[in-house]
């Protein structure tokens, strides 16, 4: 059990959470309202350009704080691309472009995204799905320049932006770089697997931090709801439904942890990843299913605030590769190395 | 508050990871020597193979060395273990010992009994059974009601143990036994833990067969069976007190996610080198199950190292893990590549031997050593629900 963190980086997040992502601030922002306030609170206190090093314009945490921090965010469902700013620093910084100020996102999400700087020096191509477009100042983009990859920096206000939402209800827009100036280019060392691994890293935190708080919240329930004259919590169904919810979210927890280890390397480590996102995006699916089971009729309403974490949980399961697309790369990995080295696959890097 | 259980990441030391390459060298030897078969279900007890186990420093690793122990890490003795196990060697001469009985003597045994009895299981010498269920006391352990009845210089034991796997092999039994009424206010009082030599005059082991047609339960019988005073292990009555760290060290460890890895290394074998989309993503979530539970096993395992008793974390780690072992054959099976008269598969009989085997040892995979019930009542009380 955990009731502490001993981060000061990580207290700052959760005190600036406590203050300002109140559930209401979360479904205002679902109905287009900027929380202005929040999103002034991290910027001064440089969270969102945590993977950014001095020198580029950020913070310079460590990889490990990073993630802790998109931890807490996932409990609290922050409704502001804190985690979409991490990233796109981190891919800038990746690149040696200096970052700005405000927030960002990265394109593409999913890995056959299909950006290029052309010989003119302007951009080409469109990005699906991409995470808080409309709400960013810039956008990071991975595009592909002749034979190389490159990072282009551009800012958004000359993109046309196609406005959609995700199961979340947060902003997933689809965005076309066409004739697109950017304010900086450079090549970088990673494909677009890389990418969306370190997405999905990204994800697997947030889905860790909503499954926490959903086992919180169910739990608190299962003891306060009294019904057949005694809480729910004594019935024997109950608590085994919810021990079943207690594993799924120590298991991704732990996967979470994988992931984060292997995107904190200088090669991302994709097989880690890859079982990561599967496990974690089960975890996401049984441990919601369960959480809405325990609530009853009152975690199906919008005045409760349990579709915070588990309508996330939908959307982030599926961003980034979900578990399907995630499945079949790694079996495809086990199956180069043959049965004979699967325990040796297995337990690689210990 | 935060209810969620930590399974904090484990980096394994040097020494760990350079004892996995010494055991994996000792299994191929002994592979080629004809010993074992790796991926094998069966033939999984040798004496011989235990002795040559012990000699290696692999059994009573984390014990002290002045009672037969190598004062290693829990962390190289995981190593140890799980490679052991994904290789199918015949441990069972030694592990219950090395994992269970082994740690209870070190802990509440007599000193006595210390010195004549760990240094031979460190040597793999002796076989060690648990007499814990009974014929009316099975998930309900301190229900237990064969007795043991003090007398000039010992007990005598009266009653009958069953479900006692490897009873037959084993020369000794740490026996939960019963010396004292339950009380009102505590229904676990009451309860002895013992040392039992299997050879005592008035034990009686018979077997019972399994439904894979093989033989590891057996019902012992004991009557009037003379025990020593110095076979006593803890307080009397007091064994409830005893049970939870030994449980920690029983319920996390590899055993308890990877007994129907076998299956799965031939399904792998099967799909070759290019996978259907289909049968690629079959494996690949078993393939995610696995690593994620290796992780949470070795961070218990990393918790015991730390001194601490993750009795909760070792519970979700056997839940989940024994599920997974028990669905996996059933996966395999649906997965696999139907192969018809035109296209014979020399890998047909591994395959099928594998799977035939998982299949029907999967019902026990969430019964043995604490049932899904129990552990999730368990963890429900970890969670402040009962």
């Amino acid at each position: 059990m955990n009731d502490s963190t001993d981060n000061i980086i990580v207290d700052t997040a959760t005190r600036i959470f406590q203050d300002l992502c109140e559930p209401a601030t979360i479904n205002d922002a679902e109905k287009g309202v900027w929380p202005k306030a929040l999103w002034e609170a991290l910027e001064e206190s440089g969270l969102p350009l945590a993977w950014v090093p001095d020198n580029l314009g950020g913070a310079g945490a460590t990889m490990a704080d990073g993630f802790a921090v998109l931890r807490v965010a996932g409990r609290f469902a922050v409704p502001v691309p804190l985690a979409e700013t991490l990233m796109a620093g981190w891919l800038l910084a990746r690149a040696g472009i200096s970052v700005p100020g405000g927030p960002m996102t990265v394109a593409p999400v999913h890995a056959d995204g299909h950006i290029v700087v052309g010989n003119d020096g302007k951009l080409a191509g469109r990005a699906r799905h991409v995470p808080f477009a409309r709400n960013a100042g810039h956008l990071a983009a991975l595009a592909r320049r002749g034979g190389e990859l490159v990072v282009a920096l551009v800012a958004a206000a000359d993109l046309p932006i196609s406005q959609a939402t995700s199961l979340a209800g947060e902003p997933n827009d689809d965005v076309s770089f066409e004739g697109a100036l950017p304010t900086a280019v450079q090549p970088v060392s990673l494909d677009q697997e890389g990418l969306v691994g370190f997405g999905a890293a990204v994800r697997l935190q947030q889905m860790a931090g909503a499954l926490e708080k959903i086992l919180e919240q169910s739990v608190q329930h299962a003891l306060d709801r009294t019904q057949f004259g005694r809480p729910i919590a004594k019935f024997q169904a109950v608590q085994h439904n919810l021990a079943t919810l207690a594993g799924e979210v120590a298991a991704a927890s732990a996967a979470a942890d994988a992931a984060a280890e292997a995107c904190s390397q200088p090669e991302i480590g994709l097989a880690e990843v890859a079982i990561a996102k599967v496990r974690g995006g089960e975890a996401a699916g049984t441990g919601a299913a369960i959480a809405h089971q325990v609530h009853g009729a009152m975690g199906f309403t919008y005045e409760h605030s349990l579709h915070h974490a588990t309508r996330r949980l939908w959307a982030w399961r599926e961003e980034f590769g979900n578990e399907t697309m995630w499945a079949q790369r790694l079996g495809r990995m086990v199956a180069a190395h043959g049965a004979d080295q699967l325990w040796s696959f297995i337990t690689q890097g210990s | 508050m935060n209810f969620s259980f930590r399974f904090d990441p484990i980096e394994l030391p040097p020494e760990a990871k350079g004892m996995r390459q010494e055991v994996r060298a000792f299994l191929r030897q002994e592979a080629e020597a004809g010993t074992f078969v790796p991926g094998d279900g069966k033939g999984s007890f040798s004496r011989e193979f235990s002795r040559r186990v012990g000699a290696r420093g692999w059994i009573g690793m984390t014990w002290p060395k002045k009672y037969g122990g190598h004062e290693r890490s829990q962390l190289e003795r995981y190593v140890v273990t799980e490679e052991m196990l994904a290789a199918r060697a015949p441990t069972r001469a030694h592990s219950t010992a090395d994992r269970q009985s082994g740690p209870v003597i070190l802990r509440y045994g007599q000193e006595e009994i210390r010195q004549k009895i760990l240094p031979q299981i460190a040597r793999g010498e002796l076989c060690f059974c648990i007499g814990l269920s009974e014929p009316n006391s099975g998930s309900d352990v301190f229900a237990a009601s064969t007795r043991a009845t003090k007398t000039d210089g010992g007990w005598l034991v009266n009653g009958r143990k069953i479900w006692t796997s490897g009873a037959h092999h084993a020369d000794y039994m740490i026996a939960l036994l019963r010396t004292s009424p339950k009380t009102k206010e505590n229904h676990r009082h009451g309860l002895t833990q013992f040392l039992v030599d299997m050879k005592t005059p008035g034990i009686t082991t018979r077997p019972i067969i399994n439904l894979t047609g093989g033989h590891d339960f057996n019902e012992v019988v004991f009557d009037d069976a003379f025990l020593p005073d110095s076979h006593l292990i803890g307080e009397v009555d007091m064994a409830w007190k005893q049970a939870t760290d030994e449980l920690a060290y029983e319920r996390s460890g590899p055993d308890r996610w990877i007994e129907t890895f076998p299956a799965l290394v031939e399904l792998v074998r099967r799909a070759g080198e290019e996978p259907s989309e289909r049968l690629a993503e079959g494996i690949g979530r078993e393939v995610a199950h696995l690593a994620t539970l290796r992780r949470m096993s070795l961070s218990v395992a990393g918790m015991l190292q730390a001194g601490k008793t993750p009795s909760v974390e070792a519970a979700v780690v056997k839940d989940l893990g024994t599920n997974f072992e028990q669905a996996l054959p059933d996966k395999v099976r649906l997965l696999a590549p139907q192969t018809g008269d035109s296209q014979p598969d020399s890998n047909d009989d591994r395959f099928e031997g594998a799977l035939r085997y998982a299949t029907l040892i999967a019902p026990k995979l969430t019964i043995q050593g604490g049932t899904r019930e129990v552990l999730r009542g368990i963890i429900a009380r970890g969670l402040g629900l009962r």
